[in-house]
C-alpha cells in the first residue's frame, strides 16, 4: 500500500486491478475514442490551417476598393413616387478618392500591419504567338511585400518592379515560352500597352494564380489603366485573418470605402468549414458519449459485483462519501488512463497519416502542426467524462443499505 | 468466566422494529425488547428463524434503525444520531462477524484487517499495519498475512474477519452465526478463536447461533421467539475447549 494515498485512491486501484479484464477492455475502449478525436481534431485543424495558409498567400485579407456606383432612380420631386427604373449601372475603373489619406488613416487603425495602394485590371500578355488574358497588378514593391509574401514565392529571377520590369506565374511562362530576361508585350482595355522584361518568375502553389497574375510597377500599370495618380484598390494586411471581417467594418465606418474582408468574399469557404468543425465536434460528442457510457456501465456492472463487499465496508465505519469517492475515482482513472494511451494512439494515426499523404515529390500534402494543449485536453476531458459517467454508479453504491447488500 | 468490568455496553429499552411502516402490511416482528448487556460478557443469542435474531443484530449493530425504543452503546442514546454519526460510531464501537468473511479479494489478510482503521483514518501507516499484523497473529494466521484473502482456507477466512472486527478495538463484536459455513473443526476453531479474544481482551460479544452446541460454550444464553426475549439466563456449565483453539494454524504452512 502506498503510503502517501488515500484509502479510496487505494481501494479503487485495487477494484480495478481485480477486474483487470473489463478495467483493460474498457481502457481500450476509451484509448480507442480519445485517439479518434485526437486524429480527427489534429486532422481538421491542419486542415484548415492549411487552407487559410493557402488563401492568404496570394490574397490579402481585407481589399478596400472605391463604393459601388449605383444609379439613382429619377423621383417625382412632389410626391417621391419613382418615375423612371434605371438599369444598373455597369461599374468603371475608379480612382480610390484621395487614396493617400485613406492608406493612412487605415494604417492608423487597431490590428492593421500594413496597407498598399494596388492597381489592378485586365489586359493580355503577348509573347510572339501566344497571347494570354491575364490580371495586371500594379503595385509598390516595398509596403507590398509587407501584405504578401510575393518575395518568397519568387523561384527563379529576382523582385523588382520598377519601369519596365514585370514579374509573372510559372504557368504563364510556360505558356508563354518566356523565362527571366525575356521580353513580354502587355496590352490593357485601354488600348494603350507597354512592352516589359521579365525579372522573376512566382510559384503560388495555385495555377490560377500562376496563370494569371501579373506584376508590374505601380507607375506603368497607372499609365496602362488610365489612372494616372490614382489607384483602384488598397490590400490590407491585419495581425488576426480571422478578425479581418470586424477590421473591415472599422474600415468602413471610418473612410466610407468598401472593405471586403477574404472571409466575405470566401463565404462559402467559411461555410465549409463551419461545417466540418461541426461535424467534428458531433464526431467529439458521441466518441465521448459511448465512452461515458462504456465506463459507467462498468462500474454498474462493478457495483452489482461489489455490492456485498461495499456492505462490509459501509458495515465497518466507511461512510457514503468515501464509498462515492471510490467509485468516481475509478471512473475518473479508467477515463485519464485512457486518454493517454488515446494520445500515443493519436500520435500514432498522424504519424501514419504522414507518411501516407505525401506528394509524388514526397512533400507533405499538408503540414499538420499538433500543439500539446490538444493532449492535455483531451486527458483533461476524458478525465472529466470518466468521472461524470461514475456519477450514477457511484451514487448506487452510495446508497447501498448495508444490511440488504451483506443479506442479498 | 471473563471478567465482567463494571458499565454496560449495550442497553436496549422497549425496542421495537416494523417492517412496511405505514402500509397495509405493516408487521412488527421485535416487540419491546428490553436487554442489558455488561462489559466483558459473551453471550449466545439463540431462537428459531424468523424470530427476530437478525432484525436485533442489525439494530444493535446500527445497520438499521429501530421504530420505538432506545439503543443505548456504551451509555450513548443513538436514535437521534445522524446518518453520518451513526456510521462513525459503528466503526469505532461495533466488530462485525457474519457467517461469511466478506474479505475484499482484491486485498492480503493482514491488509484486510488494516481496513476498518485505514477507512477510519484516511491513509495507511506503521501503526495500523502493526496493530493487524498483532490481530492476525492472535487468531494464528500470522504465516498467511500476505497472502490474498481468496488463497487462505474457509476457516481462515473467518479468523481474519475476526481479526478485522477487532481492528478498531471495539467495545462489542456481532457476530451472526460466524461458524455457520464451516465445518465442525473449523468452527471450533473459530469459536475458540472468540473466546480467547473475550478473555484476554474483555470485548463483549454477542453471537447469533442456532447451533445449541455453540451456545452451550457462551457464558450466557438469551433466546428469542416471536419477537420477544423468552429466556435469559447465565449458563452454568460452559464448555471449554482451550488447547485445542490454533490446531490447524499449528502445523499447517501456507498454500503456495
Amino acid at each position: 500500500m502506498n503510503r502517501l494515498a488515500p484509502f479510496e485512491w487505494i481501494a479503487a486501484m485495487r477494484f480495478m486491478r481485480e477486474g483487470s479484464a473489463q478495467t483493460l477492455l474498457i481502457v481500450l475502449g476509451v484509448a480507442l475514442g480519445v485517439g479518434v478525436i485526437v486524429f480527427m481534431s489534429a486532422l481538421v485543424a491542419g486542415l484548415q490551417s492549411n487552407i487559410i495558409r493557402r488563401t492568404l498567400n496570394y490574397m490579402a485579407p481585407i481589399v478596400v476598393v472605391p463604393p459601388e456606383q449605383v444609379a439613382r432612380p429619377q423621383r417625382d420631386s412632389d410626391k417621391a413616387q419613382i418615375a423612371a427604373l434605371v438599369q444598373p449601372r455597369s461599374q468603371q475603373l475608379r480612382s480610390i478618392d484621395q487614396w493617400q489619406k485613406a492608406r493612412a488613416q487605415i494604417e492608423r487603425l487597431p490590428g492593421v500591419i500594413a496597407a498598399t495602394p494596388v492597381v489592378s485590371g485586365p489586359g493580355f500578355a503577348l509573347r510572339g504567338d501566344a497571347n494570354k488574358a491575364v490580371t495586371i497588378t500594379g503595385v509598390e514593391a516595398e509596403s507590398y511585400t509587407k501584405v504578401i509574401a510575393l518575395a518568397d514565392k519568387i523561384v527563379a529571377g529576382k523582385l523588382s518592379v520598377a519601369t519596365s520590369d514585370i514579374i509573372i506565374g510559372v504557368e504563364l511562362a510556360k505558356d508563354l515560352g518566356a523565362s527571366v530576361g525575356d521580353k513580354v508585350r502587355l496590352t490593357s482595355p485601354t488600348g494603350a500597352s507597354e512592352t516589359l522584361s521579365v525579372t522573376a518568375i512566382f510559384d503560388f502553389g495555385n495555377k490560377g494564380v500562376n496563370e494569371r497574375n501579373v506584376y508590374i510597377g505601380l507607375r506603368v500599370a497607372q499609365n496602362l489603366m488610365n489612372l494616372v495618380g490614382g489607384v483602384s484598390s488598397i490590400e490590407i494586411k491585419v495581425e488576426d485573418p480571422f478578425a479581418a471581417e470586424t477590421i473591415a467594418q472599422a474600415i468602413q465606418a471610418e473612410t466610407d470605402l468598401e472593405a471586403d474582408s477574404w472571409i466575405k468574399t470566401n463565404a462559402q469557404f467559411f461555410t465549409a468549414m463551419a461545417a466540418q468543425t461541426l461535424s467534428n465536434t458531433l464526431i467529439r460528442f458521441f466518441v465521448g458519449l459511448t465512452a461515458a457510457l462504456g465506463i459507467a456501465s462498468v462500474l454498474v456492472v462493478s457495483v452489482v459485483q461489489k455490492s456485498k463487499e461495499i456492505g462490509i465496508l459501509r458495515a465497518m465505519g466507511t461512510s457514503r462519501a468515501q464509498v462515492l469517492r471510490l467509485f468516481l475515482l475509478q471512473g475518473a482513472a479508467m477515463g485519464l488512463v485512457g486518454s493517454l494511451f488515446g494520445s500515443a494512439l493519436g500520435w500514432a494515426f498522424l504519424a501514419v497519416w504522414r507518411g501516407a499523404a505525401k506528394n509524388p515529390d514526397g512533400t507533405p500534402i499538408f503540414i499538420i502542426d499538433v500543439e500539446p494543449s490538444l493532449f492535455l485536453l483531451a486527458a483533461a476531458g476524458a478525465t472529466l467524462v470518466g468521472t461524470l459517467a461514475a456519477v450514477i454508479p457511484a451514487r448506487r453504491a452510495a446508497k447501498l443499505d448495508p444490511v440488504v447488500a451483506i443479506r442479498g | 468466566m471473563a471478567e465482567i468490568r463494571p458499565g454496560e455496553t449495550l442497553r436496549l429499552e422497549g425496542l421495537c422494529k416494523s417492517y412496511g411502516v405505514g402500509t397495509p402490511v405493516e408487521t412488527e416482528v421485535l416487540h419491546g425488547i428490553d436487554l442489558r448487556i455488561g462489559r466483558g460478557e459473551f453471550a449466545a443469542l439463540v431462537g428459531p428463524s424468523g424470530s427476530g435474531k437478525t432484525t436485533l443484530l442489525n439494530l444493535i449493530g446500527l445497520l438499521d434503525r429501530p421504530t420505538g425504543g432506545q439503543l443505548f452503546i456504551e451509555g450513548r442514546e443513538t436514535s437521534g444520531l445522524r446518518e453520518a454519526d451513526l456510521t462513525r460510531l459503528r466503526g469505532s464501537s461495533i466488530g462485525f462477524v457474519f457467517q461469511y468473511h466478506y474479505l475484499l479479494p482484491a486485498f492480503t489478510a493482514l491488509e484486510n484487517v488494516m481496513m476498518p482503521i485505514l477507512a477510519a483514518r484516511g491513509r495507511p501507516d506503521e501503526e495500523m499495519r502493526n496493530t493487524a499484523a498483532e490481530l492476525l497473529d492472535k487468531v494464528g494466521l500470522t504465516p498467511w498475512r500476505d497472502n490474498k484473502a481468496t488463497e487462505i482456507s474457509g476457516g481462515q477466512q473467518q479468523r481474519v474477519a475476526i481479526a478485522r472486527a477487532l481492528a478498531m478495538k471495539p467495545a462489542l463484536v456481532l457476530a451472526d452465526e460466524p461458524s455457520g459455513n464451516l465445518d465442525t473443526k473449523s468452527a471450533d476453531s473459530v469459536f475458540d478463536v472468540l473466546r480467547a479474544v473475550n478473555e484476554t481482551s474483555g470485548t463483549t460479544f454477542l453471537i447469533v447461533t442456532h447451533d445449541p452446541r455453540l451456545a452451550q460454550r457462551c457464558d450466557r444464553i438469551i433466546e428469542l421467539v416471536d419477537g420477544r426475549i423468552v429466556t435469559d439466563r447465565p449458563n452454568r456449565n460452559v464448555v471449554r475447549r482451550s488447547g485445542a483453539a490454533f490446531s490447524e494454524s499449528a502445523g499447517a504452512r501456507p498454500p503456495s
